[in-house]
């Protein structure tokens, strides 16, 4: 409830994911150019802009999917993916990243649910064979996660028998099965028909109000400005502007921003 | 002349019998070789670094682009040469193994391959390792698709097996040709190895059909419970309702 309401939230939250002067270029294309972002705890940080300005990209660098060229990022105040060592970054080994990964949960556009589990275990998987959990205290919990994104009848069913948004949900059930520290969504409704973008949505307007750090890639401006505590947008690898949605709304600061609105709006209107 | 009294007398011959055991004996450890051989020189294929890959594009090349028989006789025949001697039943273990290897690393490859990347970016998101990420995910899903060319494999390695009679090995065909030159029965005695040969492949066939049916049964079986259509949570739909893009 209570950051609904609240325009920012207030500067003594802990800090969730720190980024710092993130580079990354595929070949002679520059992705990203030096952004920033500072996300605390029980924030919902929505990324906007046109395709092709590397805010899925930035959003995967996060979690070292992708990994940054240059810079740093930080989950709760720990270097992720490299150590300090006589002053140099050390990339850590594999075993180490993966733990560290554990603490963010992802949202795929592509939902990605694993093809050969059904629904429960697809939830269940990560605290199985990550965390060690005993699969029927498991079980338990994904039944309980899969109640939250409304599909308790679905558990045995497989992600081929699925809709899109069902599979979707799902796969966030998947991704809070690890009580990740944040959330990564990217574009989590792009690949959905139009009548399931709505029961996607709604489950993560639920997790916003219950508090859950969120960073999300989407192009539903409208999600963005009822559910997002701060609208960044960005534009050829940089971050041009960020505010609250209000501001951002009704007076953004720089005329690509505005203009970037104004036609997104426009798609909204001929929906 | 045929002579169905020979024929029928010696398909029941333990002598033979026992030479079709050692074929699919041999058969099968030449495929377990191979697999191992073919999973490591697929993910040494699949590795971003040359000199890991490298390595294993030579083997496959090699052993593929070689015949079979000639490197069988090198193994047995050519390595004592150098040093190396390795007795009839290893020679043929190594020399049909090694070949099956260099086979099956295309085979699991294409198998990994056609894995979504996706699967593997959600397992490393849920905080798998990479090892635990091919074990839980990428291997099960992978093992549908190569199961029905590896299965063919087998198959064709059961025949193949037949090759190591051309360096003295037992099996059911140089038991055959012993007989042979004690019984002058040419037509009969290679006719009962052919059909031993036939039952093998046979029976591996029904075993083949049975395990892809049970491998894909998994992915494609219905929900258990009759689907009931979620209903929407609407909220606010005025507020919710998304934009074209």
């Amino acid at each position: 409830m209570t950051h609904l309401e609240q325009v920012s939230p207030p500067p003594v939250r802990p800090i969730v994911i720190e980024a710092r002067g993130i580079h990354k270029s595929f070949g002679p294309l520059h992705v990203l150019d030096n952004v920033d972002l500072v996300v605390r705890r029980g924030e919902v940080v929505v990324i906007i802009g046109p395709s092709g300005s590397g805010k899925s990209t930035f959003l995967r660098t996060l979690n070292f999917l992708d990994a940054p060229d240059r810079g740093q990022v930080s989950i709760n105040g720990s270097l992720l993916g490299s150590t300090m060592r006589d002053g140099k970054a050390v990339p850590l080994s594999d075993a180490k990243l993966s733990t560290q990964r554990r603490q963010i949960g992802m949202v795929f556009q592509q939902f990605n649910l694993f093809g050969h589990m059904n629904a429960l275990d697809n939830v269940r998987c990560g605290p199985v064979h990550v965390l060690g959990r005993q699969p029927d205290k498991a079980a338990e919990d994904a039944r309980r996660l899969l109640a939250l994104v409304g599909l308790s009848d679905k558990e045995t069913t497989y992600p081929a028998a699925l809709s899109g948004g069902q599979q979707q949900r799902v796969a966030i059930a998947r991704a809070l099965a690890m009580e990740p520290a944040a959330m990564l969504f990217d574009e989590p409704t792009s690949a959905l028909d139009p009548e399931m973008v709505d029961e996607v949505l709604n489950v993560m307007l639920d997790l916003a109000a219950k508090g859950m750090t969120m960073v999300i890639v989407t192009h539903e401006i409208r999600f963005a400005y009822r559910a997002a505590d701060r609208i960044v947008f960005m534009e050829n690898g940089r971050i041009v502007e960020e505010g609250c949605p209000a501001s951002m709304k009704d007076s953004p600061k720089h005329e690509r921003t505005r203009r970037f609105l104004k036609q997104i709006n426009h798609g909204d209107m001929r929906s | 002349m045929w002579d169905w009294g020979t024929f029928l007398h010696y398909i029941f011959s333990p002598y033979l019998l026992t030479g079709a055991a050692i074929s699919l004996g041999i058969s099968m450890a030449a495929m377990a070789v191979g697999l191992v051989l073919g999973l490591i020189a697929a993910l040494m294929r699949m590795s971003p670094l040359w000199w890991v890959r490298q390595p294993a594009s030579l083997y496959v090349w090699l052993f593929r682009g070689t015949p079979v028989l000639v490197q069988l006789i090198i193994i047995y025949t050519g390595l004592p040469q150098i040093g190396i001697s390795l007795g009839v039943v290893a020679s043929a273990l190594v020399g049909l193994g090694v070949n099956e290897g260099a086979y099956l690393a295309e085979i699991i490859r294409a198998g990994i391959n056609s894995v979504p990347k996706g699967q593997f970016e959600a397992a490393r998101a849920v905080g798998m390792t990479w090892s635990k990420t091919m074990r839980v995910v990428i291997f099960p899903q992978a093992f549908r698709i190569i199961l029905p060319p590896l299965g063919n494999a087998f198959n064709g390695l059961m025949k193949t097996s037949s090759l190591a009679s051309a360096i003295s090995m037992e099996e059911l065909l140089r038991r055959t040709e012993l007989l042979v030159q004690v019984k002058f029965k040419v037509l009969e005695l290679f006719c009962v190895a052919a059909l031993y040969y036939l039952v093998l492949t046979t029976l591996w066939g029904f075993i083949q059909s049975w395990l892809e049916a049970r491998a894909s049964r998994s992915v494609t079986s219905r929900p258990l419970t009759p689907s009931v259509a979620t209903k929407p949570i609407n909220i606010d739909n005025a507020v919710l309702s998304h934009d074209a893009s």
